[in-house]
């Protein structure tokens, strides 16, 4: 199948510093790509390239097979989503969603179909004749993914949608928006921060980290199995639990000498003599009472911090001398103070090389 | 303990004192720094109301009561004559026209003048912060350092160049010149009220296929009101106000009100009338009066609107 949108070996330099690296992504027809990284990594220049908005330093973008690397975003077949919503204040909603159809000289009853159609898709059909000033931010939010669907484009392009929103709007909009997803089936490339709307809405995350994409995989497999030290550490709250240690063979040594056997762990390539590595474990992977005593490494610990999040309790621990988080079931009483029994195992926990980072 | 409460209550102010603090806290309305502020604004309010009062007082009365000396007196018999003589009458120079002709000169330079300057500095501004090219900044930097280069240094090579193009001594050269001298700082002004607009509604425009001028005019300009209000109170002020280039550019027949003004209160024959002077002074004056009277608001939120970004 042809790719929806193709970058090859795209760089960006803002004079000395580079923003992007020999960057390469592959992106499928409607596939939803995920953008996911901490502010500063690049993901929204690499969308403003997407969108012509930028001038790459070198490397090629493709869209629909077309190379637009010097074509105009309005030629580039792509509709975009702001984080200000950047609605055209002094217009009303019809006219915002309007504007870039009359831009282009399209004939007056197939503009008004179209905003009609965008209008019923969003549910907005009693605001068109609203200013933005009078439209809460949901509202605004809807107009402008309104602007991007009228234009009827293949590609969708999101920079931080939600960021502006409060919390609940936001996983509304976010249900919203994947829900849109599997109605127009456009290719939509969306960048956040958030590693929730990110798991959520995404067939592919690609995470970034100083203009480099270190991990691109199904939510799942970011999860689960992180390519490296970053990765793991910046998906999941409350963070992986990160053992430092040597490992020999298949023996975990942590730092203070407690020792984790993890045979059933599934090393991508086996190591031989000792290393320096990094074992980490992620909070709802560590079991409790009954189930840890199954689990292949159990230990006693002594509950320190004890915080009810209502669907769940996160419990804060010792292992050795480093600081432990899990997950228990938020009926499962437990006080501060209690000796408890914890155990987990290595099998669904992840392995990195402390000097390379990378995972074993 | 309770005598001793009763007592801490009761001994410092005898008045409210036992009120228990409840609601908004009462504001008195002598405070030492009100007293400083309003005294402040007092004294600076009498400093420039004295002379319009004297002016416009002297400017009713008749030359015999001026001649009495009190100036700080009220004109016994109020008369308008003066005003009549200064705007029909008086004597600029060889004619005696009074100031009207200056009047419409000063009008057929300034709106010009004031529209084209404005709209080339909005179209600067707009691109020096949207569309940057290579040397947008270097541009702009020289354009704000023409800025501070005294207008004295200006002026006699602005007379060869307008000279050479055989317009000078003509309402183009006068007009050409207070455009050329707005530049700097209305496309300062300009420059950076863009950059206070959100840079993404620029980018949604460029998606939705909107072109340099497109964006210009239907999306920049509609939110640009309050600083081409401050634009627009500048220039007109500043070029009605202007005498250095409308005496050296405009040419005899084009001389704005402000030359004119000088040639009444500058004349060398007879006894000077100083109430026919007094009431061409006003006359002069009232255009940027009105503009200070009507925009005063808009003024001050443009310019805080323009200047607080760099």
């Amino acid at each position: 199948m042809q790719n929806s949108v193709s970058i090859r070996d795209l760089s960006l330099n803002f004079g000395s510093v580079k923003v992007l690296q020999h960057l390469d992504l592959d992106i499928a027809q409607g596939e939803f790509i995920v953008l996911l990284g901490p502010s500063g990594c690049g993901k929204s220049t690499l969308l403003n390239c997407i969108a012509g908005l930028l001038d790459v330093s070198d490397g090629q973008i493709f869209i629909g097979g077309k190379n637009v690397t010097w074509l105009e975003p309005k030629d580039r077949g792509i509709g975009m989503v702001f984080q200000s919503y950047a609605l055209y204040p002094q217009m009303t909603v019809e006219r915002n969603l309007s504007f870039g159809l009359r831009v282009a000289g399209m004939k007056k009853d197939e503009v008004e179909r179209r905003v009609a159609r965008a209008a019923e898709i969003l549910q907005i059909e009693p605001l068109l004749d609203r200013k933005p000033a009078n439209l809460s931010g949901g509202q605004r939010q809807r107009v402008a993914i309104g602007r991007a669907l009228v234009r009827d484009v293949d590609v969708f392009l999101f920079d931080e949608p939600l960021s502006n929103l409060d919390a609940k709007l936001r996983s509304d909009l976010r249900v919203e928006i994947k829900r849109l997803h599997h109605r127009l089936k456009n290719t939509m490339i969306y960048v956040t921060h958030d590693q929730i709307e990110a798991l959520t809405l995404a067939d592919r995350i690609a995470v970034m980290k100083n203009g480099v994409i270190q991990q691109l995989s199904d939510p799942h497999t970011i999860y689960n199995k992180p390519v490296n030290l970053y990765v793991a550490g910046f998906i999941g709250s409350p963070q992986m639990n990160m053992f430092e240690g040597t490992l020999e063979g298949t023996t975990f040594t942590t730092a203070d000498g407690t020792v984790v056997s993890v045979d059933t762990y599934d090393f991508a390539a086996p190591s031989n003599g000792p290393i320096q590595a990094v074992l980490g474990v992620r909070p709802e992977h560590i079991a409790l009472g009954e189930a840890a005593a199954a689990m292949p490494f159990s230990i006693d610990a002594e509950i320190e911090i004890v915080e009810p999040m209502g669907s769940d309790t996160l419990a804060w621990t010792k292992i050795g001398n480093k600081a432990v988080t899990f997950r228990c079931d938020s009926d499962v009483v437990i006080e501060t103070g209690q000796m408890v029994r914890i155990g987990f195992d290595p099998a669904r926990g992840s392995i990195f090389s402390a000097e390379t980072t990378n995972r074993l | 303990m309770s005598q001793i409460s009763t007592m801490a209550s009761v001994s410092p102010a005898p008045t409210g004192a036992a009120v228990e603090p409840r609601g908004p806290r009462p504001k008195p309305f002598f405070t030492p720094r009100k007293i400083i502020i309003y005294s402040i604004l007092v004294m600076f309010s009498l400093y420039y109301l004295f002379p319009l009062y004297v002016m416009f007082t002297t400017s009713l009365k008749t030359m015999p009561e001026i001649r009495f000396g009190n100036i700080f007196s009220l004109p016994t018999a109020p008369s308008f004559d003066a005003w009549v003589k200064a705007w029909t009458s008086a004597c600029t120079g060889l004619t005696c026209e009074g100031l009207a002709p200056g009047f419409w000169n000063s009008v057929k330079i300034t709106i010009p003048s004031t529209i084209i300057s404005i709209f080339i500095a909005a179209v600067n501004g707009y691109a020096l912060i949207n569309w940057r090219f290579k040397g947008s900044e270097i541009f702009f930097a020289i354009l704000i350092f023409g800025s501070f280069i005294p207008y004295q240094v200006f002026l006699y090579p602005l007379v060869m160049i307008t000279r050479e193009m055989g317009i000078f001594g003509s309402l183009q050269a006068v007009i050409i010149v207070h455009t050329v001298f707005g530049m700097p700082i209305l496309t300062l002004l300009f420059r950076n009220y863009f950059a206070s607009l959100p840079q993404e509604l620029f980018k949604a425009a460029r998606v939705d296929g909107a072109g340099f001028w497109r964006i210009f005019f239907e999306i920049m300009l509609p939110m640009s009101l309050p600083i081409f209000v401050v634009a627009l109170i500048l220039q007109v002020t500043g070029i009605w106000n202007d005498f250095l280039f409308g005496v050296v550019f405009a040419g005899t027949q084009n001389y704005p009100m402000t030359v004119q003004l000088n040639n009444i209160v500058n004349s060398a024959q007879g006894t000077p009338e100083y109430n026919v002077n007094m009431a061409a002074t006003v006359l002069t004056g009232l255009v940027p009066l009105a503009v200070y009277f009507v925009s005063g608001k808009w003024f001050v939120r443009g310019v805080a609107a323009g200047a607080v970004k760099g």
